[in-house]
Protein backbone atom coordinates (compact mmCIF):
# COMPACT_ATOMS: atom_id res chain seq x y z
CA UNK A 1 0.00 0.00 0.00
CA UNK A 2 1.27 3.41 -0.91
CA UNK A 3 1.11 5.73 2.07
CA UNK A 4 -0.74 9.06 1.63
CA UNK A 5 1.26 12.14 0.70
CA UNK A 6 0.75 15.72 -0.36
CA UNK A 7 1.21 16.16 -4.06
CA UNK A 8 2.92 19.23 -5.51
CA UNK A 9 3.47 19.83 -9.19
CA UNK A 10 6.30 22.06 -10.45
CA UNK A 11 6.13 23.57 -13.90
CA UNK A 12 9.49 25.35 -13.96
CA UNK A 13 12.93 24.57 -12.55
CA UNK A 14 12.66 27.59 -10.27
CA UNK A 15 9.32 26.44 -8.92
CA UNK A 16 10.75 22.97 -8.28
CA UNK A 17 13.80 24.35 -6.46
CA UNK A 18 11.57 26.57 -4.30
CA UNK A 19 9.41 23.57 -3.37
CA UNK A 20 12.45 21.42 -2.58
CA UNK A 21 13.84 24.14 -0.34
CA UNK A 22 10.50 24.67 1.36
CA UNK A 23 9.94 20.99 2.16
CA UNK A 24 13.52 19.95 2.92
CA UNK A 25 13.77 16.56 4.67
CA UNK A 26 10.10 15.73 4.00
CA UNK A 27 9.96 15.38 0.24
CA UNK A 28 10.67 12.97 -2.53
CA UNK A 29 10.95 13.94 -6.17
CA UNK A 30 8.90 11.97 -8.68
CA UNK A 31 9.57 12.01 -12.38
CA UNK A 32 8.29 8.92 -14.22
CA UNK A 33 7.86 7.01 -10.97
CA UNK A 34 8.94 3.75 -12.64
CA UNK A 35 11.44 3.07 -9.88
CA UNK A 36 10.04 5.23 -7.09
CA UNK A 37 6.52 3.81 -7.06
CA UNK A 38 7.89 0.31 -6.50
CA UNK A 39 9.66 1.52 -3.36
CA UNK A 40 6.61 3.49 -2.21
CA UNK A 41 4.37 0.47 -2.71
CA UNK A 42 6.67 -1.59 -0.52
CA UNK A 43 6.54 1.13 2.12
CA UNK A 44 10.31 1.63 1.86
CA UNK A 45 9.78 5.26 0.90
CA UNK A 46 6.94 7.26 2.43
CA UNK A 47 7.43 10.97 1.86
CA UNK A 48 5.21 13.69 3.29
CA UNK A 49 5.43 15.64 0.05
CA UNK A 50 5.80 14.28 -3.43
CA UNK A 51 7.16 16.87 -5.83
CA UNK A 52 6.35 16.11 -9.45
CA UNK A 53 8.92 17.39 -11.97
CA UNK A 54 7.70 15.41 -14.98
CA UNK A 55 6.15 18.43 -16.70
CA UNK A 56 8.82 21.03 -16.06
CA UNK A 57 9.26 23.08 -19.18
CA UNK A 58 12.50 22.68 -21.10
CA UNK A 59 13.94 19.76 -19.14
CA UNK A 60 12.95 17.04 -21.60
CA UNK A 61 15.22 18.12 -24.41
CA UNK A 62 18.00 16.49 -26.42
CA UNK A 63 20.55 18.89 -27.84
CA UNK A 64 23.65 18.27 -29.90
CA UNK A 65 26.22 20.59 -31.39
CA UNK A 66 29.77 20.13 -32.65
CA UNK A 67 31.23 22.27 -29.88
CA UNK A 68 29.48 21.09 -26.73
CA UNK A 69 28.45 17.61 -27.71
CA UNK A 70 25.29 16.02 -26.38
CA UNK A 71 23.04 17.30 -23.62
CA UNK A 72 20.08 15.25 -22.43
CA UNK A 73 17.62 16.97 -20.07
CA UNK A 74 16.81 15.05 -16.89
CA UNK A 75 13.13 14.47 -17.69
CA UNK A 76 13.81 13.09 -21.18
CA UNK A 77 12.21 9.67 -21.45
CA UNK A 78 14.17 6.59 -22.44
CA UNK A 79 11.93 6.30 -25.46
CA UNK A 80 12.80 9.81 -26.63
CA UNK A 81 16.50 8.91 -26.48
CA UNK A 82 15.80 5.73 -28.43
CA UNK A 83 13.85 7.59 -31.11
CA UNK A 84 16.21 10.56 -31.46
CA UNK A 85 17.83 10.83 -34.92
CA UNK A 86 20.65 12.89 -33.36
CA UNK A 87 21.52 10.12 -30.97
CA UNK A 88 21.29 7.43 -33.63
CA UNK A 89 23.72 9.38 -35.77
CA UNK A 90 26.28 10.49 -33.19
CA UNK A 91 25.94 8.18 -30.16
CA UNK A 92 24.53 4.91 -31.51
CA UNK A 93 25.63 3.03 -28.37
CA UNK A 94 22.84 4.85 -26.53
CA UNK A 95 20.30 3.50 -29.00
CA UNK A 96 21.61 -0.06 -28.45
CA UNK A 97 21.38 0.50 -24.72
CA UNK A 98 17.83 1.86 -24.77
CA UNK A 99 16.48 -0.90 -26.98
CA UNK A 100 17.51 -3.37 -24.30
CA UNK A 101 16.32 -1.33 -21.32
CA UNK A 102 13.02 -2.48 -19.78
CA UNK A 103 9.83 -2.56 -21.86
CA UNK A 104 8.42 0.03 -24.24
CA UNK A 105 5.83 0.98 -21.63
CA UNK A 106 8.52 1.68 -19.03
CA UNK A 107 10.69 3.54 -21.55
CA UNK A 108 7.71 5.68 -22.55
CA UNK A 109 7.33 7.05 -19.03
CA UNK A 110 10.66 6.47 -17.23
CA UNK A 111 13.35 9.10 -17.61
CA UNK A 112 17.10 9.32 -17.95
CA UNK A 113 17.40 11.62 -14.93
CA UNK A 114 15.24 9.35 -12.80
CA UNK A 115 17.36 6.38 -13.76
CA UNK A 116 20.61 8.10 -12.71
CA UNK A 117 19.15 9.63 -9.54
CA UNK A 118 17.80 6.22 -8.50
CA UNK A 119 21.44 5.09 -8.21
CA UNK A 120 20.91 1.42 -9.00
CA UNK A 121 24.33 -0.05 -9.90
CA UNK A 122 22.51 -2.38 -12.31
CA UNK A 123 21.07 0.54 -14.29
CA UNK A 124 22.22 0.67 -17.90
CA UNK A 125 22.73 4.40 -18.51
CA UNK A 126 25.33 4.80 -15.71
CA UNK A 127 28.15 2.70 -17.19
CA UNK A 128 27.46 3.78 -20.78
CA UNK A 129 27.40 7.48 -19.95
CA UNK A 130 30.61 7.14 -17.91
CA UNK A 131 32.28 5.39 -20.85
CA UNK A 132 31.23 8.44 -22.91
CA UNK A 133 32.88 10.69 -20.32
CA UNK A 134 29.61 12.24 -19.16
CA UNK A 135 29.04 14.94 -16.58
CA UNK A 136 25.84 15.84 -14.74
CA UNK A 137 24.48 19.30 -14.00
CA UNK A 138 22.60 19.79 -10.76
CA UNK A 139 21.10 22.82 -9.04
CA UNK A 140 19.65 23.90 -5.75
CA UNK A 141 18.04 27.24 -4.90
CA UNK A 142 21.46 28.89 -4.42
CA UNK A 143 23.69 27.51 -7.13
CA UNK A 144 24.38 25.17 -10.02
CA UNK A 145 27.20 22.65 -10.14
CA UNK A 146 28.56 20.11 -12.57
CA UNK A 147 30.16 16.82 -11.61
CA UNK A 148 31.75 14.02 -13.65
CA UNK A 149 29.17 11.24 -13.65
CA UNK A 150 31.64 8.77 -12.14
CA UNK A 151 31.73 10.95 -9.00
CA UNK A 152 27.93 11.20 -8.89
CA UNK A 153 27.42 7.59 -7.81
CA UNK A 154 28.40 7.05 -4.16
CA UNK A 155 26.95 3.74 -3.01
CA UNK A 156 24.01 1.40 -3.65
CA UNK A 157 21.08 3.71 -4.37
CA UNK A 158 23.04 6.68 -3.10
CA UNK A 159 24.16 9.62 -5.25
CA UNK A 160 25.84 12.98 -4.78
CA UNK A 161 22.46 14.74 -4.93
CA UNK A 162 21.97 16.74 -1.75
CA UNK A 163 18.73 17.74 -0.04
CA UNK A 164 17.16 20.47 -2.10
CA UNK A 165 19.05 19.54 -5.22
CA UNK A 166 17.62 18.70 -8.63
CA UNK A 167 19.39 16.86 -11.43
CA UNK A 168 19.08 19.01 -14.55
CA UNK A 169 20.98 17.37 -17.39
CA UNK A 170 23.58 14.88 -18.55
CA UNK A 171 26.32 16.21 -20.78
CA UNK A 172 28.58 14.22 -23.08
CA UNK A 173 31.51 15.68 -25.02
CA UNK A 174 32.11 14.94 -28.68
CA UNK A 175 34.11 11.72 -28.74
CA UNK A 176 37.70 12.23 -30.02
CA UNK A 177 38.55 10.94 -33.53
CA UNK A 178 39.07 7.18 -33.87
CA UNK A 179 36.87 6.42 -30.89
CA UNK A 180 34.18 3.80 -30.44
CA UNK A 181 31.99 3.00 -27.45
CA UNK A 182 30.09 -0.25 -27.00
CA UNK A 183 27.97 -1.80 -24.27
CA UNK A 184 26.49 -5.14 -23.42
CA UNK A 185 24.64 -6.50 -20.44
CA UNK A 186 24.34 -10.11 -19.52
CA UNK A 187 20.95 -11.28 -18.35
CA UNK A 188 18.74 -14.36 -18.57
CA UNK A 189 15.56 -12.58 -19.62
CA UNK A 190 15.99 -9.98 -22.36
CA UNK A 191 15.56 -6.35 -21.25
CA UNK A 192 15.72 -7.11 -17.55
CA UNK A 193 18.29 -5.40 -15.39
CA UNK A 194 21.72 -6.86 -16.10
CA UNK A 195 23.31 -9.53 -13.92
CA UNK A 196 26.50 -7.75 -14.93
CA UNK A 197 27.30 -5.39 -17.77
CA UNK A 198 30.36 -3.78 -19.34
CA UNK A 199 30.76 -0.60 -21.38
CA UNK A 200 34.03 0.03 -23.19
CA UNK A 201 35.30 3.07 -25.00
CA UNK A 202 38.51 2.88 -27.03
CA UNK A 203 40.38 5.75 -28.69
CA UNK A 204 43.15 4.80 -31.14
CA UNK A 205 46.04 6.89 -32.48
CA UNK A 206 45.62 8.54 -35.88
CA UNK A 207 46.96 5.42 -37.64
CA UNK A 208 44.42 3.26 -35.88
CA UNK A 209 47.13 1.06 -34.41
CA UNK A 210 47.73 1.68 -30.74
CA UNK A 211 45.40 2.69 -27.96
CA UNK A 212 45.47 6.35 -26.92
CA UNK A 213 42.73 6.23 -24.34
CA UNK A 214 40.42 3.62 -22.85
CA UNK A 215 37.48 3.38 -20.54
CA UNK A 216 36.17 0.10 -19.21
CA UNK A 217 33.11 0.56 -17.01
CA UNK A 218 31.44 -2.21 -15.05
CA UNK A 219 27.71 -2.33 -14.27
CA UNK A 220 26.05 -4.38 -11.51
CA UNK A 221 29.53 -5.46 -10.46
CA UNK A 222 30.10 -3.09 -7.52
CA UNK A 223 28.05 -0.74 -5.29
CA UNK A 224 28.16 1.81 -8.12
CA UNK A 225 29.00 1.73 -11.82
CA UNK A 226 32.75 1.35 -11.66
CA UNK A 227 35.67 2.12 -13.97
CA UNK A 228 38.20 -0.69 -14.10
CA UNK A 229 41.06 1.82 -14.09
CA UNK A 230 43.93 -0.63 -13.88
CA UNK A 231 42.56 -2.55 -16.83
CA UNK A 232 42.21 0.74 -18.72
CA UNK A 233 45.84 1.65 -18.01
CA UNK A 234 47.04 -1.69 -19.33
CA UNK A 235 45.54 -0.80 -22.69
CA UNK A 236 46.98 2.67 -23.16
CA UNK A 237 49.96 2.78 -25.54
CA UNK A 238 49.50 -0.86 -26.54
CA UNK A 239 48.49 -2.67 -29.68
CA UNK A 240 45.85 -5.31 -29.31
CA UNK A 241 46.51 -9.01 -29.23
CA UNK A 242 44.81 -11.95 -27.54
CA UNK A 243 47.37 -12.04 -24.74
CA UNK A 244 46.78 -8.42 -23.79
CA UNK A 245 43.02 -8.86 -24.08
CA UNK A 246 43.18 -11.76 -21.69
CA UNK A 247 45.26 -9.84 -19.16
CA UNK A 248 43.00 -6.80 -19.38
CA UNK A 249 39.81 -8.76 -18.84
CA UNK A 250 41.36 -10.67 -15.94
CA UNK A 251 42.31 -7.34 -14.36
CA UNK A 252 38.81 -5.93 -14.87
CA UNK A 253 37.35 -8.95 -13.17
CA UNK A 254 39.72 -8.43 -10.19
CA UNK A 255 38.67 -4.80 -9.98
CA UNK A 256 34.99 -5.75 -9.76
CA UNK A 257 33.46 -5.82 -6.31
CA UNK A 258 30.26 -7.76 -6.85
CA UNK A 259 27.68 -9.15 -4.47
CA UNK A 260 26.03 -12.57 -4.42
CA UNK A 261 22.26 -12.54 -4.74
CA UNK A 262 19.43 -14.66 -6.16
CA UNK A 263 20.67 -14.00 -9.70
CA UNK A 264 24.31 -14.99 -9.38
CA UNK A 265 27.15 -15.77 -7.02
CA UNK A 266 30.08 -13.42 -6.62
CA UNK A 267 32.41 -15.75 -8.53
CA UNK A 268 29.94 -16.10 -11.37
CA UNK A 269 29.66 -12.32 -11.67
CA UNK A 270 33.46 -12.04 -11.79
CA UNK A 271 33.66 -14.63 -14.55
CA UNK A 272 30.99 -12.84 -16.52
CA UNK A 273 32.77 -9.49 -16.08
CA UNK A 274 35.90 -11.12 -17.46
CA UNK A 275 34.08 -12.54 -20.47
CA UNK A 276 32.21 -9.33 -21.22
CA UNK A 277 35.19 -7.02 -20.66
CA UNK A 278 37.24 -8.95 -23.21
CA UNK A 279 34.39 -8.97 -25.68
CA UNK A 280 33.64 -5.27 -25.30
CA UNK A 281 37.27 -4.08 -25.50
CA UNK A 282 37.78 -6.10 -28.65
CA UNK A 283 34.56 -4.86 -30.21
CA UNK A 284 35.24 -1.21 -29.38
CA UNK A 285 38.80 -1.55 -30.71
CA UNK A 286 37.61 -3.00 -34.03
CA UNK A 287 35.00 -0.28 -34.42
CA UNK A 288 37.46 2.48 -33.47
CA UNK A 289 39.74 1.42 -36.35
CA UNK A 290 37.10 2.23 -38.93
CA UNK A 291 35.59 5.24 -37.16
CA UNK A 292 36.24 8.76 -38.43
CA UNK B 1 -4.39 14.21 3.10
CA UNK B 2 -5.91 16.61 0.67
CA UNK B 3 -7.67 15.15 -2.32
CA UNK B 4 -6.75 16.69 -5.63
CA UNK B 5 -8.80 17.52 -8.66
CA UNK B 6 -8.02 15.43 -11.70
CA UNK B 7 -9.16 16.45 -15.17
CA UNK B 8 -8.78 13.49 -17.43
CA UNK B 9 -10.13 12.39 -20.79
CA UNK B 10 -10.76 8.68 -21.05
CA UNK B 11 -11.93 7.20 -24.33
CA UNK B 12 -13.01 10.65 -25.57
CA UNK B 13 -15.07 11.41 -22.46
CA UNK B 14 -13.88 14.07 -20.00
CA UNK B 15 -14.02 13.56 -16.27
CA UNK B 16 -13.46 15.75 -13.23
CA UNK B 17 -12.57 13.61 -10.27
CA UNK B 18 -11.46 14.26 -6.72
CA UNK B 19 -8.91 11.64 -5.84
CA UNK B 20 -6.22 10.93 -3.29
CA UNK B 21 -2.90 11.74 -4.97
CA UNK B 22 -1.62 8.22 -4.27
CA UNK B 23 -4.23 6.66 -6.58
CA UNK B 24 -2.68 4.82 -9.47
CA UNK B 25 -4.05 5.27 -12.96
CA UNK B 26 -5.25 1.65 -12.99
CA UNK B 27 -7.22 2.26 -9.79
CA UNK B 28 -8.93 5.33 -11.19
CA UNK B 29 -9.82 3.52 -14.41
CA UNK B 30 -11.15 0.39 -12.75
CA UNK B 31 -12.45 1.54 -9.39
CA UNK B 32 -13.59 5.11 -10.06
CA UNK B 33 -14.68 4.87 -13.68
CA UNK B 34 -15.68 1.20 -13.73
CA UNK B 35 -13.54 0.48 -16.78
CA UNK B 36 -12.55 -3.02 -15.75
CA UNK B 37 -11.28 -4.03 -19.19
CA UNK B 38 -7.84 -2.88 -18.02
CA UNK B 39 -6.45 -5.67 -15.86
CA UNK B 40 -4.31 -5.52 -12.77
CA UNK B 41 -1.85 -8.39 -12.72
CA UNK B 42 1.48 -8.05 -10.99
CA UNK B 43 0.95 -4.46 -9.86
CA UNK B 44 4.71 -3.91 -10.10
CA UNK B 45 5.31 -2.97 -13.73
CA UNK B 46 6.39 -6.42 -14.82
CA UNK B 47 3.47 -8.08 -16.64
CA UNK B 48 1.85 -5.46 -18.88
CA UNK B 49 -1.76 -6.57 -18.22
CA UNK B 50 -2.59 -2.98 -17.20
CA UNK B 51 -1.26 -1.37 -20.42
CA UNK B 52 -3.22 1.66 -21.66
CA UNK B 53 -2.42 4.52 -24.01
CA UNK B 54 -1.54 7.81 -22.36
CA UNK B 55 -1.44 10.61 -24.92
CA UNK B 56 -0.98 7.96 -27.58
CA UNK B 57 1.88 5.96 -26.06
CA UNK B 58 1.69 2.83 -23.96
CA UNK B 59 2.25 2.94 -20.23
CA UNK B 60 1.67 0.46 -17.45
CA UNK B 61 -1.26 2.01 -15.60
CA UNK B 62 -0.24 0.28 -12.36
CA UNK B 63 3.00 2.26 -12.47
CA UNK B 64 1.69 5.76 -13.18
CA UNK B 65 0.08 8.00 -10.58
CA UNK B 66 -3.31 9.13 -11.85
CA UNK B 67 -2.44 12.75 -11.01
CA UNK B 68 0.30 12.52 -13.64
CA UNK B 69 -2.43 12.03 -16.24
CA UNK B 70 -3.79 15.52 -15.50
CA UNK B 71 -5.07 17.00 -18.75
CA UNK B 72 -4.09 13.87 -20.66
CA UNK B 73 -5.99 11.57 -22.97
CA UNK B 74 -6.21 7.96 -21.92
CA UNK B 75 -7.34 5.16 -24.20
CA UNK B 76 -8.32 1.80 -22.77
CA UNK B 77 -9.33 -1.48 -24.38
CA UNK B 78 -13.00 -0.45 -24.12
CA UNK B 79 -12.34 2.11 -26.84
CA UNK B 80 -11.23 -0.37 -29.49
CA UNK B 81 -14.66 -1.69 -30.43
CA UNK B 82 -17.34 0.54 -31.93
CA UNK B 83 -20.36 -0.68 -30.04
CA UNK B 84 -20.68 -4.34 -30.93
CA UNK B 85 -18.33 -3.91 -33.90
CA UNK B 86 -14.92 -5.23 -32.96
CA UNK B 87 -11.69 -3.63 -34.18
CA UNK B 88 -9.45 -5.35 -36.69
CA UNK B 89 -7.06 -6.47 -33.96
CA UNK B 90 -9.86 -7.82 -31.80
CA UNK B 91 -11.28 -9.82 -34.73
CA UNK B 92 -7.88 -11.12 -35.62
CA UNK B 93 -7.19 -12.17 -32.01
CA UNK B 94 -10.48 -14.10 -32.13
CA UNK B 95 -9.70 -15.76 -35.45
CA UNK B 96 -6.21 -16.77 -34.38
CA UNK B 97 -7.22 -17.91 -30.91
CA UNK B 98 -4.73 -15.44 -29.55
CA UNK B 99 -5.85 -15.89 -25.95
CA UNK B 100 -6.88 -18.56 -23.55
CA UNK B 101 -7.68 -17.16 -20.11
CA UNK B 102 -7.73 -13.67 -21.62
CA UNK B 103 -6.07 -11.93 -18.71
CA UNK B 104 -3.24 -10.52 -20.82
CA UNK B 105 -5.46 -9.71 -23.79
CA UNK B 106 -6.41 -6.10 -23.03
CA UNK B 107 -2.79 -5.20 -22.48
CA UNK B 108 -1.69 -7.10 -25.59
CA UNK B 109 -4.30 -5.33 -27.67
CA UNK B 110 -3.17 -1.92 -26.43
CA UNK B 111 0.51 -2.66 -27.11
CA UNK B 112 -0.40 -4.00 -30.55
CA UNK B 113 -2.54 -0.93 -31.25
CA UNK B 114 0.36 1.38 -30.37
CA UNK B 115 2.73 -0.69 -32.48
CA UNK B 116 0.53 -0.54 -35.57
CA UNK B 117 -0.12 3.18 -35.09
CA UNK B 118 3.61 3.77 -35.10
CA UNK B 119 4.63 1.14 -37.62
CA UNK B 120 1.78 -0.08 -39.83
CA UNK B 121 4.03 -2.65 -41.56
CA UNK B 122 6.02 -4.21 -38.73
CA UNK B 123 8.39 -7.10 -39.24
CA UNK B 124 8.04 -10.20 -37.07
CA UNK B 125 10.90 -8.83 -34.95
CA UNK B 126 9.10 -5.49 -34.57
CA UNK B 127 6.01 -7.35 -33.37
CA UNK B 128 8.00 -9.36 -30.85
CA UNK B 129 9.62 -6.17 -29.62
CA UNK B 130 6.24 -4.40 -29.56
CA UNK B 131 4.68 -6.93 -27.17
CA UNK B 132 7.84 -7.62 -25.23
CA UNK B 133 6.47 -5.79 -22.18
CA UNK B 134 3.36 -7.99 -22.07
CA UNK B 135 3.50 -11.41 -20.50
CA UNK B 136 1.10 -14.18 -21.53
CA UNK B 137 1.06 -17.29 -19.38
CA UNK B 138 -1.18 -19.29 -21.73
CA UNK B 139 -0.71 -18.96 -25.46
CA UNK B 140 3.00 -19.27 -26.06
CA UNK B 141 2.79 -16.00 -28.02
CA UNK B 142 2.74 -17.48 -31.53
CA UNK B 143 -0.99 -17.02 -31.99
CA UNK B 144 -0.70 -13.44 -30.73
CA UNK B 145 2.08 -12.69 -33.18
CA UNK B 146 0.08 -14.26 -36.03
CA UNK B 147 -2.95 -12.16 -35.09
CA UNK B 148 -0.98 -8.92 -35.24
CA UNK B 149 0.70 -10.02 -38.47
CA UNK B 150 -2.67 -10.71 -40.08
CA UNK B 151 -3.83 -7.17 -39.34
CA UNK B 152 -0.55 -5.69 -40.58
CA UNK B 153 -0.91 -7.68 -43.80
CA UNK B 154 -4.25 -5.97 -44.36
CA UNK B 155 -6.49 -9.01 -43.87
CA UNK B 156 -8.97 -6.95 -41.87
CA UNK B 157 -8.66 -3.73 -43.82
CA UNK B 158 -12.35 -3.17 -44.50
CA UNK B 159 -13.09 -3.75 -40.82
CA UNK B 160 -10.66 -1.23 -39.41
C1 LIG C 1 9.84 -3.62 -15.09
C2 LIG C 1 11.02 -2.68 -15.05
C3 LIG C 1 12.18 -3.01 -15.73
C4 LIG C 1 13.28 -2.16 -15.72
N1 LIG C 1 14.39 -2.51 -16.41
C5 LIG C 1 15.46 -1.67 -16.44
C6 LIG C 1 16.64 -1.99 -17.18
O1 LIG C 1 16.73 -3.01 -17.85
N2 LIG C 1 17.68 -1.12 -17.14
C7 LIG C 1 17.64 0.04 -16.43
O2 LIG C 1 18.60 0.79 -16.43
N3 LIG C 1 16.52 0.38 -15.72
C8 LIG C 1 15.45 -0.45 -15.71
N4 LIG C 1 14.34 -0.11 -14.98
C9 LIG C 1 14.39 1.11 -14.15
C10 LIG C 1 13.70 2.28 -14.74
O3 LIG C 1 13.53 2.26 -16.11
C11 LIG C 1 14.45 3.55 -14.43
O4 LIG C 1 14.99 3.56 -13.19
C12 LIG C 1 13.58 4.71 -14.70
O5 LIG C 1 14.08 5.28 -15.87
C13 LIG C 1 13.54 5.74 -13.62
O6 LIG C 1 13.06 6.95 -14.16
P1 LIG C 1 11.77 7.64 -13.57
O7 LIG C 1 11.64 8.92 -14.27
O8 LIG C 1 10.64 6.71 -13.63
O9 LIG C 1 12.26 7.89 -12.06
P2 LIG C 1 11.43 7.93 -10.73
O10 LIG C 1 10.98 6.57 -10.38
O11 LIG C 1 10.42 9.00 -10.77
O12 LIG C 1 12.59 8.39 -9.73
C14 LIG C 1 13.65 7.54 -9.37
C15 LIG C 1 14.49 8.21 -8.29
O13 LIG C 1 15.15 9.35 -8.78
C16 LIG C 1 14.76 10.55 -8.12
N5 LIG C 1 14.68 11.58 -9.16
C17 LIG C 1 14.01 11.46 -10.36
N6 LIG C 1 14.30 12.51 -11.15
C18 LIG C 1 15.14 13.32 -10.45
C19 LIG C 1 15.78 14.57 -10.75
N7 LIG C 1 15.65 15.18 -11.93
N8 LIG C 1 16.58 15.13 -9.81
C20 LIG C 1 16.75 14.50 -8.60
N9 LIG C 1 16.19 13.32 -8.27
C21 LIG C 1 15.38 12.74 -9.19
C22 LIG C 1 13.47 10.21 -7.42
O14 LIG C 1 13.30 10.98 -6.26
C23 LIG C 1 13.67 8.74 -7.11
O15 LIG C 1 14.44 8.59 -5.96
C24 LIG C 1 13.22 -0.95 -14.99
C25 LIG C 1 12.04 -0.61 -14.31
C26 LIG C 1 10.94 -1.45 -14.34
C27 LIG C 1 9.70 -1.05 -13.62
S1 LIG D 1 -0.29 -4.96 -13.45
FE1 LIG D 1 0.79 -3.36 -14.34
S2 LIG D 1 2.47 -4.32 -15.22
FE2 LIG D 1 1.50 -5.96 -14.18
S1 LIG E 1 -4.28 -15.71 -22.47
FE1 LIG E 1 -3.92 -16.17 -20.40
S2 LIG E 1 -2.32 -14.82 -19.95
FE2 LIG E 1 -2.49 -14.58 -22.03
Amino acid sequence: MIRDFNYLRASTVKEALDLLEQHKDDYKIICGGQSLLILMRQGLVAPEYLIDIKNIKGLNTINFDRKNGLRIGATTTHRAVEKSPLIKKHYSVLLDMEENLASIQTRNWGTVGGNLAHGDPAGDPGPVFIALNAAVKMANKERERTLPLEEFFIDYFETALEEGELLLEVQMPIPPPKTATVYEKFNIIKNELGIVSVAASITLDENGLSCKDARVVLGAAAPTPKRAKKAEQMLVGQTLDEKLLDKVSEKASQEADPIADIHATEAYRRSMVKALAGKMVKKAWEQAKTSA
Amino acid sequence: MKKTLLNITVNDETFELYIKPKKLLVEVLRDELGLTGTKRGCNTGACGACTVLLNGVTVKSCSVLAVQAEGAEVTTVEHLADGAKLSALQLSFLDQGAYQCGFCTSGMLMSATALLNEEPKPTREDIKEGIHGNICRCTGYNSIIRAIEAVAEGKYREKR
